[in-house]
């Protein structure tokens, strides 16, 4: 096998690393977005059960709860390991990015809020048109560290037996004896992405940034 | 003879065990200035916040035009939209240009067409001198700009009283001014105004009534001139002696200047 050949057959996974997280992120952004929501604005038992999913999700290694999670999925409804994995792997992320919107929430000042139903704004209004938009440009530096993790962390789903871009170094390299070789290839396409990740993101926050004299 | 417009009866506000006032009366006439005047942590903020309904008050009623609005079922959202609120430290939407500040009441509360909301906030800007800054976010502008894109945003929801909580205090000195122009301008044109301050000053010349209020109750209230001049209660000459003293010099610059 050529080198070209070589390096093709791995970069091949790369579909699949971007498929998993492109389910994985986003799915897990609704779910935390939603849970910061209701962890900051809602009343005491869903602020303590918010608090709770946090704590257990992120106090547990993701490919332990991977596992579990799949279990779970996998077993309550048919599902290819790949849509099962994406989807576990968006819970675990989920959590973390709980965390992060909640930040972000939090330190929009609480004079905005106030702001905005003084002059008759309901709350899902304030929360729509005030709090959300600020809430989004704050979130981003931080969203962008998740993000780069997501990606490194789609490399798990390679144990559910996900061809992705470790699965296939880790299958080539056993074929053709050359470990060092599979496994730089591997870690060269991992740091492309997150590389073209963090520097977009960076971008997009440069351009939603507010205007404001030095 | 104008007619009140507001009514406070027996409002009592507490936060757990801390009474921060009890049993206040207040009335308030269509066109007037009210100014209120005390030492801090008082309960001043709180009884605007209650006011606008921002804070539950624990009892008593407040009357906004022959109607209540303190009662179980009223809808504090839409009492909201009649009485505006000026905070010290402005509060502007961060991110939204000033423009877009005063009109966002306009297209989502009131749910004003865009054309006619994108007018009305031009002329509310206009009002308050700030019409070339419209594309300015609050990161762009002055203090005292900010404060009075606030009283434009307040304003722009057409409110039937307008409540101004210490709206000067967080302004460097030679920022009051125009923040103080643009109130005393609301003033004559008949604007129905609480005001809570430290600028005597401006008590003395636009106030109808001057309210001071110590450790959560009216201690007294009267025309300026009683006031400053003629006060019955010990305590009230003690704090305008002494707001004088702090304030005064400031004034008297203004004054000249
Ligand atoms: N959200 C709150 N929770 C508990 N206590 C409060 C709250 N807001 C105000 N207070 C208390 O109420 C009192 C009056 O405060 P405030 O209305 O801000 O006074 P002022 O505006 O006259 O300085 C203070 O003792 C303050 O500690
Ligand atoms: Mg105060």
């Amino acid at each position: 096998m050529d080198v070209a050949s070589f390096l093709k057959y791995i970069a091949s996974g790369t579909a699949y690393t971007i498929a998993v997280t492109l389910i994985a992120l986003p799915s897990g952004l609704v779910i935390g977005t939603l849970f910061a929501l209701a962890n900051v604005y809602g009343g005491k038992v869903i602020q303590r059960l918010t608090a709770l999913y946090s704590t257990i999700m992120r106090g547990l290694p993701p490919i332990v709860l991977l596992f579990i999670l799949y279990f779970i999925v996998s077993g309550s409804i048919n599902l290819s390991p790949f849509w099962a994995g994406s989807i576990s792997l968006g819970i675990v992320t989920s959590a973390y990015q709980m965390e992060i919107i909640r930040g972000a929430i939090l330190s929009v000042s609480g004079g905005q809020m106030m702001a905005a139903r003084a002059i008759g704004m309901n709350k899902i209004q304030a929360i729509r048109y005030i709090i959300l938009p600020q809430t989004v440009r704050l979130a981003i530096p931080p969203w962008s560290n998740e993000a780069a993790i997501v990606i490194k962390d789609s490399s798990l789903v390679y144990a559910l037996g996900v061809p992705e871009i470790l699965r296939r170094a880790q299958l080539i390299s056993a074929s053709t004896q050359e470990p060092f070789l599979a496994f730089t290839a591997a870690a060269l396409i991992y740091f492309i992405l997150v590389f073209v990740t963090n520097r977009s993101l960076d971008a997009l926050e440069r351009r939603l940034r507010i205007p404001a004299n030095p | 003879m104008s007619k009140p417009i507001l009514t406070i009866k027996n409002l009592t506000k507490k936060y757990g065990e801390n009474v921060v006032f009890h049993d206040i009366n207040l009335s308030v006439n269509e066109g007037d200035t009210i100014v209120i005047i005390g030492p801090s942590g008082t309960g001043k903020s709180t009884l605007l916040r209650c006011i606008n309904l921002l804070t539950r008050s624990d009892a008593g009623e407040i009357w906004l035009d022959d109607k209540e609005i303190t009662c179980k079922e009223c809808d504090e959202d839409k009492v909201r939209q009649h009485i505006g609120m000026v905070f010290q430290n402005f509060l502007l939407f961060n991110h939204l240009t000033a423009l877009e500040n005063v009109r966002l009441g306009l297209t989502r509360v009131k749910h004003m067409n865009p054309a006619d909301a994108q007018l009305k906030a031009m002329q509310e800007l206009e009002r308050v001198g700030l019409l070339d800054r419209a594309g300015h976010y609050p990161g762009q502008l002055s203090g005292g700009q900010q404060q009075r894109v606030a009283i434009a945003r307040a304003l722009a929801m057409d409110p039937r009283v307008m409540l101004f909580d210490e709206p000067t205090s967080a302004l460097d000195p030679e920022l009051i001014g125009e923040v103080l122009e643009v109130m005393r301008k609301l003033a004559l044109e008949g604007m129905t105004m609480l005001v809570v301050t430290h600028e005597m000053g401006f008590a003395r010349e636009v106030a109808d009534r001057i309210v001071f209020l110590e450790k959560g109750s009216v201690v007294e209230e009267g025309s300026p001139n009683d006031l400053f001049y003629h006060p019955k209660n010990e305590r009230t000459r003690e704090f305008l002696w002494k707001i004088t003293e702090l304030y005064g010099k400031k004034d008297t610059e203004q004054g000249n200047g």
